[in-house]
């Protein structure tokens, strides 16, 4: 789970007949990187909002809610507590939760939120990327998909997971 | 009657027939079947090769894909170009400065890649200006003209401007000798006594490329004409061709023609740059302009020089030699191995090829033919390793394949001959349409050619394409030399007069392809980095107009309070950072052109307008779907009016960064 910390969680990529090279976001712990600007460039046309990193209060304090859940975890594993890890199976269960929804809102936000000065409108057309997986936006295809970092702390989640079950049965079977 | 009518009829028939299968001098020109699938590159696919052309009379370079022939690029050097801008916007004008003040147009005749032991590498192309004699360096990052450097004391720059084996110099050289710039007015009836050759050397910065005049060498006054550096064991030295040795100064066509030999002049750059060292050297006035591009304000800047340093060859012998060439030898080429060199008499009906070595032992043994004006001229035969017997006519340069082969052009028999170097027999020829000038096979001036093709940079196009009325396309034709006999693949058109081409692998150019200007690396005074920043300000008459570019709006998009009589700038900063979105700019009767710019740079268009009204103003280059709409007004008064200066641009919520 610490590799999110060096690693992005997260990809959003935008491919047009003009942009055949591709655009991409990249989500990470504590910000977003990529073609930002170019992306807002382009989202002028329909009214989307700028995305303005300093604006999402996530990143100021994601980093220490996964510190906060990565302690926990390693506490756990220290003091060998069977209830501490299922506690943190649960935090990290509600992470996750929380963490899609928000993403969710924010891209609800971004896509529906249009500015009614925009130059391009649609009758009835949102522009809300899709949470995962593709989806096309006028002559962009937009692809949603988890990147290094979100494949890694899903698959620690998953470990988890499996020993907590793992855990549960052993205690079943001794008692 | 009948019987004996039809055989004479079938008699004459065949006659005519033979007679015309028989006609000398047609050789028939086909191409093979395969020929389309080696020059087709797909849709969306790359060219194998680059080609830098240079334009000719029209003062430019341009970069075509081999094999292909598609034209990619028109780099403006030393011609205004209306099309970017280029020479008329406020940045690029000094580029076009001399010490004659600003010259529009010039001739461009030799592109050459920079080289790093002996092989290009991609980082530079050097260019002559033959007219105004100059020198430009080109970057192959950006496409774009960095440096022109002016040749005091020269005539005409044509043996120019080849570079030394690791661009250490460049060279120029006078083609019409000329008296030195502080003898000024003399007649020209005293050409013999007072009109004098400058071998000019340019020194090149290893890691920036500026260019600066190391020194000048005062030579005979002959008509220098192509030069090259020599290679490996010839390392030290560089071959010039001169014709002219008659030093004729009316009807050279007859006059400079007398001569049964004329000179290739081997100079010992090595020990030139040993003896400036020394402080040899004399500084002598002189008045040349250097004017250089930088990046990061995206300006030129031009300086006038006054001073450089001459060197006067007489006084230190083994310094030049000079070796009789037959008949007004044009070009001078050294194989790749550095060892021969091959010069072509472009009256001469033979191709002679001298030995480096030879030359060395001529002068150890002083093997000498006379002198001339003190400088010793060595024996033809001591230098010659042999000469290619009845290779066409005209032989103008050779190139090299780098398997042990030279092709020459051949300008007055229209073709060109392969022939073997070591035993100088021909193995093959090859029709060119029509009279080839130079040719260039990629990497063929280097120690390591490329090969595989051969092009052909001809002079006259006749029948070859469409007509287009008296002015016919110039062009240039793609051989392919991998087999043993040489295959004609493709005509293609190029821009001005292709006079010389350099061939390099797409690959060493490709990966340092910039795509935009940082933004945050922009450092002209008048750039506007910030939608918010853009304004007007007017001091006195002068009024800086503060523009910014973005999809798609220019702001300030309606200006008010300019009065005629004032002078006005507009500064446009292209704020994209994207890959291909450059924004135009141009103004209603402007007497100027419009400006091109690319994502991160800022590019100023001086207007001094000439009525008062409203003018539109707008983005010429086609950038999004909102192109149109990317269009402003700016209104001039009377001049007297009292109308405040005032800007603005409509609320958008959208570009409020």
């Amino acid at each position: 789970m610490l590799s999110a910390y060096i690693l992005p969680l997260w990809q959003i990529f935008l491919e047009a007949p003009q942009y055949p090279e591709g655009l991409e976001m990249k989500i990470w712990l504590h910000g977003i990187t990529g073609n930002v600007e170019q992306i807002n460039g382009l989202n002028h046309y329909i009214g989307m909002k700028h995305i303005i990193v300093s604006e999402f209060l996530e990143f100021k304090v994601l980093p220490y809610i996964f510190g906060f859940l990565i302690v926990i975890g390693l506490v756990a594993s220290l003091i060998s507590s069977r209830r501490l890890l299922n506690i943190w199976f649960c935090l990290l269960l509600i992470f996750a939760v929380a963490g899609f929804i928000d993403f969710y809102l924010w891209e609800y936000n971004y896509g529906h939120n249009l500015d009614p000065r925009a130059a391009i409108k649609v009758d009835g057309m949102s522009y809300q990327p899709p949470l995962i997986g593709y989806k096309q936006l006028l002559n962009f295809l937009a692809g949603s998909f988890p990147a290094i970092g979100g494949l890694i702390v899903g698959l620690a989640g998953l470990i988890v997971a499996g020993v907590v079950l793992y855990e549960h049965r052993l205690k079943k079977s001794l008692q | 009657m009948k019987l004996n009518y039809q055989p004479a009829l079938l008699f004459t028939a065949l006659t005519a027939l033979t007679f015309t299968a028989c006609k000398p001098g047609k050789v028939s020109q086909a191409t093979d079947e395969d020929a389309a699938k080696k020059v087709y590159v797909a849709p969306g696919k790359y060219d194998e090769l680059y080609m830098f052309a240079s334009g000719g009379f029209s003062g430019q370079v341009a970069s075509y894909g081999i094999p292909s022939g598609r034209m990619l690029k028109v780099i403006p050097v030393f011609s205004q170009n209306a099309e970017n801008g280029y020479g008329y916007s406020e940045e690029t004008k000094p580029m076009l400065n001399t010490s004659h003040g600003f010259v529009p147009w010039d001739d461009t005749h030799h592109p050459e890649l920079s080289k790093t032991n002996g092989e290009d590498d991609g980082r530079w192309l050097f260019i002559n200006a033959n007219n105004t004699p100059r020198i430009a360096r080109l970057n192959l990052a950006t496409f774009k003209t960095d440096e022109i450097l002016e040749l005091p004391n020269v005539g005409g720059n044509h043996a120019s401007p080849f570079c030394t084996e690791n661009t250490e110099y460049v060279v120029g050289n006078t083609r019409f000798s000329i008296p030195l710039d502080a003898a000024k007015n003399v007649s020209i009836a005293d050409y013999k006594k007072q009109f004098k050759g400058a071998a000019t050397f340019i020194k090149v910065d290893k890691n920036s490329g500026k260019m600066n005049i190391a020194f000048q060498l005062v030579i005979p006054g002959f008509n220098y004409d192509l030069a090259h550096a020599g290679k490996g064991p010839s390392h030290d030295w560089i071959f010039f061709t001169c014709y002219n040795t008659e030093q004729a100064n009316t009807l050279l066509e007859v006059n400079a023609s007398q001569r049964d030999k004329d000179f290739i002049m081997a100079v010992n750059w090595k020990k030139a740059e040993e003896l400036i060292g020394q402080g040899k050297g004399s500084k002598v006035p002189a008045k040349y302009a250097h004017n250089v591009w930088d990046e990061k304000t995206h300006s030129a800047s031009s300086t006038m020089m006054n001073e450089v340093t001459m060197l006067d060859v007489q006084k230190y012998p083994g310094l030049i030699y000079y070796i009789p060439c037959p008949k007004s030898p044009h070009g001078v080429d050294v194989e790749p191995n550095g060892e021969l060199f091959v010069a072509s008499g472009k009256l001469a009906a033979v191709i002679p090829v001298f030995s480096f070595k030879k030359m060395l032992k001529a002068i150890e043994g002083k093997q000498y033919d006379g002198d001339f004006d003190g400088i010793p001229v060595l024996k033809y035969n001591a230098v010659l390793e042999g000469e290619v017997e009845k290779p066409g006519l005209g032989p103008l340069h050779t190139e090299f394949d780098g398997q042990g082969y030279a092709y020459t052009s051949m300008f007055v028999s229209s073709e060109i001959v392969k022939w073997k170097i070591a035993t100088r027999e021909i193995i093959d020829r090859i029709p060119t349409y029509y009279s080839i000038g130079h040719l260039s096979v990629p990497g063929g001036d280097s120690r390591k050619p490329y090969g595989k093709y051969v092009i052909a940079l001809n002079k006259i196009t006749k029948d070859r394409y469409l007509p287009t009325g008296p002015e016919l396309t110039q062009s240039a034709q793609l051989i392919d030399i991998t087999g043993n006999k040489m295959k004609l693949l493709l005509d293609f058109p190029t821009i001005g007069e292709p006079h010389y081409a350099q061939t390099i692998p797409a690959e060493k150019i490709q990966k340092n392809s910039v795509k935009f200007f940082k933004l945050e690396e922009n450092n002209h005074t008048y750039a506007t980095k910030a939608e918010k920043d853009a304004r007007v300000i007017r001091k006195g008459n002068r009024v800086d107009i503060y523009m910014t570019a973005i999809r798609s709006h220019l702001a300030p998009d309606n200006i008010e309070g300019i009065k005629m009589g004032d002078e006005v700038y507009f500064h446009v900063t292209n704020l994209e950072q994207d890959w291909d979105v450059p924004h135009g700019f141009a103004v209603k009767g402007s007497n100027n052109a419009e400006l091109l710019i690319m994502p991160g740079e800022t590019a100023t268009l001086k207007w001094n307008p000439d009525r008062s009204g409203i003018f539109p103003f707008y983005c010429t280059d086609f950038c999004s779907a909102l192109h149109q709409e990317m269009s402003g007004y700016v209104r001039v008064s009377d001049q007297g009016s009292t109308i405040p200066i005032s800007y603005k641009i409509g609320d958008n919520p959208l570009a409020k960064k």
